[in-house]
């Protein structure tokens, strides 16, 4: 275990309900959320010194401090580069409560991604950015690759080309967190679990994607409370240990558009992120009870596992194939349904669900799990954890 | 021109081909000349059709028919209804070729003839003919643009006796954007441009692709530093062959994109110099589309101001 191992903890957890129509103000969500996340921790606002959140969040730090009258803040940040942020967050937080800037530092992110601003829609705003983030862009969006489905399609094809993966791979793990979505009362899908067939008879919406190939589209807000792992060991919940917290980018990175890396199926800083979590945590993959990973699209949860080390190139359709991340597997995958079943909030009710498998309280708990793993987004510069029992 | 791929309109033109197919074959029509010998004389010779049979009484008096007779392939030119003629107000095909029309299916092609004869037609006869819509399928994504295949049968009659049958099919398409423009330039997302960048749409609206080069090195996307990170290093560039392959692609369908039509191809393509360049895979058949399909570049064109690099499948 080295440098933040350790150190911080996730001591409360909160969200509101996951809609498509929140009929709310963002703002609100996130106050809510933030509100729900100190009650879990036995906090109040007043004991918070740290607000931590994604760039492309609607809420700034000031206004969710104002709206919960929370006093002083002596750390506020952001993270980029939109999902990939998740884990981000909880990392800025330890580091900052490891370092003393800050005391209890909250992370966030609220948003209405369905009833308002759509990311599965054509996002000319992220075209027309006059950064370098636009220049990037403009040799992908102006020629029609616009949304992320089409983005992560470009290297799923490649991915089939590569390892003779087929659609129905693709298709075992939209199977899989739906079954899990299931039997999850907060679940936008709960009772309603999928077939292969039906995933295979789903439309296409970027071919080799089908529909069920892709998340949902939520509203709704979650925050996480992260302080010294001392002081959480005082409070209402045992403490989710940090173990460890990492960010990834690598070589020749773009935002969804690494295009033109020697080798295109692959996800290399996932492998930074993975590299850094068994290096600090000093855990290996057997240690692992639970994997969370991010699923806004199917292919990437294969690629991930293959770029952690769970099984080798081009294997993961294999592992899914044999119901090693069904919850009775040796890597359940997903137990709240992840983001194609429970609810799309940028990774962060990921974490949410990290923290309750390791408390023991889930909802489809996986029998005596200490050990979490769970990434942020995929296809982008990102993030990972390792949460444990204390 | 109303949105073809909208879903209620497919049940529209569906509906309107039940609604005339059901309304059966349009009234006999009357053809404005007799079979006649001028008119078999004339086209026998256009078509360079030397059998004496349809030309030559006395031949013709000694061979099977015993008598001149009329080609069976005139059939249809009996009931044309000549250069300024008018389709019957009840007429099948008039009618859907109009409902295309107003869909936005306006070009045509004919696609079938398919002609029985049932028996040899002689001079004097008066032929009449009635068309009924067989039917109407689509919509069908071909070469041409997207559109519908429309079926008739044409029967042709001297009294009640059917002497001759037409089964005609034709395409009337949606003619696909004309290779080098976009449906809706004003929709398009344009390219943000640096100082880096500005040459390679500079290229584009002269219709090269250009790629950056330090040195030795070719580089795309290109950027501000030299890969050796030698500041003294100036960029050129060299226009690319444009001739490449497909490394990896995609078929959009979902959600509309400003300035496509869909589904559209976009393709990663690795180009013969080594460098991968992305753009839309013009007028591909997604069906054919795969890796290592060897593409050549082409030059979208917006407006003045933008030209898109784009594909298409090298023939």
């Amino acid at each position: 275990m080295t440098g933040l191992a350790g150190r911080a903890a996730i001591a409360g957890i909160g969200a509101t309900e996951f809609s498509k129509d929140s009929g709310r103000s963002e703002l609100r969500l996130a106050a809510e959320a933030v509100r729900a996340a100190l009650a879990d921790a036995g906090l109040t606002p007043a004991d918070v010194d740290g607000l931590v959140t994604f760039t492309m969040d609607g809420n700034a730090e000031i206004a969710v401090a104002r709206e919960l009258g929370i006093p002083e803040l002596t750390f506020f940040s952001r993270v980029h580069y939109g999902g990939g942020a998740a884990a981000a967050t909880v990392q800025q937080a330890a580091m900052a409560v490891a370092s003393g800037v800050a005391d209890v530092v909250v992370a966030y992110r609220a948003f209405n991604e369905r009833s308002g601003q759509r990311f599965g829609q054509v996002s000319s705003a992220a075209a027309q950015q006059v950064n370098t983030s636009g220049v990037d862009n403009a040799f992908h969006y102006p020629m029609g690759l616009a949304t992320p489905a089409a983005t992560v399609a470009m290297v799923a094809q490649r991915y089939l080309h590569t390892y003779g993966a087929t659609s129905e791979d693709f298709g075992r793990v939209a199977v899989l967190d739906r079954k899990h979505a299931a039997t999850n009362p907060n679940a936008w899908f709960h009772g309603k679990p999928i077939t292969l067939e039906q995933h295979q008879a789903s439309r296409w919406v970027a071919e080799p994607l089908h529909l069920l190939d892709c998340c949902q589209e939520s509203d709704g807000g979650v925050a996480l409370v992260v302080t010294s792992a001392e002081r959480a060991r005082d409070l209402a919940r045992p403490p989710v240990v940090v173990a460890a917290a990492a960010q990834g980018s690598g070589p020749d990175q773009y935002t969804m558009t690494s295009y033109y890396r020697d080798d295109l199926a692959a996800l290399p800083e996932m492998g930074v992120v993975g590299r850094q979590l068994w290096r600090q945590s000093g855990l290996e993959h057997s240690d692992v009870d639970v994997a969370v990973l991010y699923d806004h699209f199917t292919p990437y949860v294969l690629m991930q596992l293959e770029e952690l080390g769970f099984c080798g190139r081009g294997e993961a359709g294999d592992l899914v194939a044999g119901g090693e991340l069904e919850l009775d597997g040796s890597l359940p995958l997903n137990p709240h349904g992840g983001q194609l079943g429970e609810a799309y909030i940028h990774g962060m009710n990921g974490i949410a669900e990290a923290v309750r498998q390791v408390r023991g309280t889930a909802v489809n708990q996986v029998a005596g799990a200490r050990t979490v793993v769970v990434t942020a987004g995929t296809g982008v510069p990102t993030s990972g954890l390792v949460l444990s029992a204390d | 021109m109303s949105d073809i791929t909208d879903v209620t309109d497919i049940t529209d033109i569906t509906a309107a081909a039940r609604r005339i197919a059901d309304k059966g074959p349009s009234r006999r029509r009357l053809s404005r000349d007799p079979v006649n010998q001028a008119m078999v004389n004339n086209w026998a010779e256009a078509l360079g059709d030397t059998n004496p049979v349809y030309t030559d009484p006395e031949f013709a008096e000694r061979s099977v028919h015993g008598g001149l007779v009329a080609p069976p392939a005139m059939a249809q030119v009996w009931s044309m209804a000549g250069l300024h003629g008018a389709r019957a107000t009840d007429d099948p095909l008039g009618a859907m070729i109009a409902i295309l029309d107003d869909a936005g299916y306006t070009s045509v092609v004919a696609t079938n003839s398919e002609q029985t004869y049932h028996r040899y037609l002689r001079p004097g006869e008066h032929v009449s003919s009635s068309i009924v819509l067989e039917d109407v399928t689509g919509p069908k994504r071909t070469a041409l643009g997207e559109g519908w295949f429309v079926t008739t049968r044409t029967t042709w009659y001297v009294g009640d006796e059917a002497v001759a049958e037409m089964l005609f099919r034709i395409l009337k398409f949606s003619p696909a954007a004309r290779p080098g423009t976009v449906p809706d330039p004003g929709a398009v997302l344009r390219p943000v441009i640096s100082r880096d960048t500005e040459f390679f749409w500079e290229g584009t609206r002269k219709g090269e692709l250009r790629i950056q080069r330090w040195g030795e090195t070719l580089r795309h996307p290109p950027g501000p530093m030299p890969p050796d990170g030698d500041l003294s290093a100036e960029p050129d560039y060299v226009v690319a062959a444009g001739t490449g392959t497909v490394y990896s692609y995609l078929v959009h369908h979902h959600p509309q994109v400003p300035g496509k039509t869909l589904p559209f191809v976009v393709a990663l393509v690795e180009l013969d110099e080594g460098v991968r360049v992305l753009g839309e895979l013009l007028d591909a058949d997604p069906e054919q589309v795969h890796i290592g399909l060897p593409v050549e570049a082409a030059f979208l064109r917006v407006d003045d101001e933008l030209t898109l690099p784009a594909w298409k499948v090298r023939p």
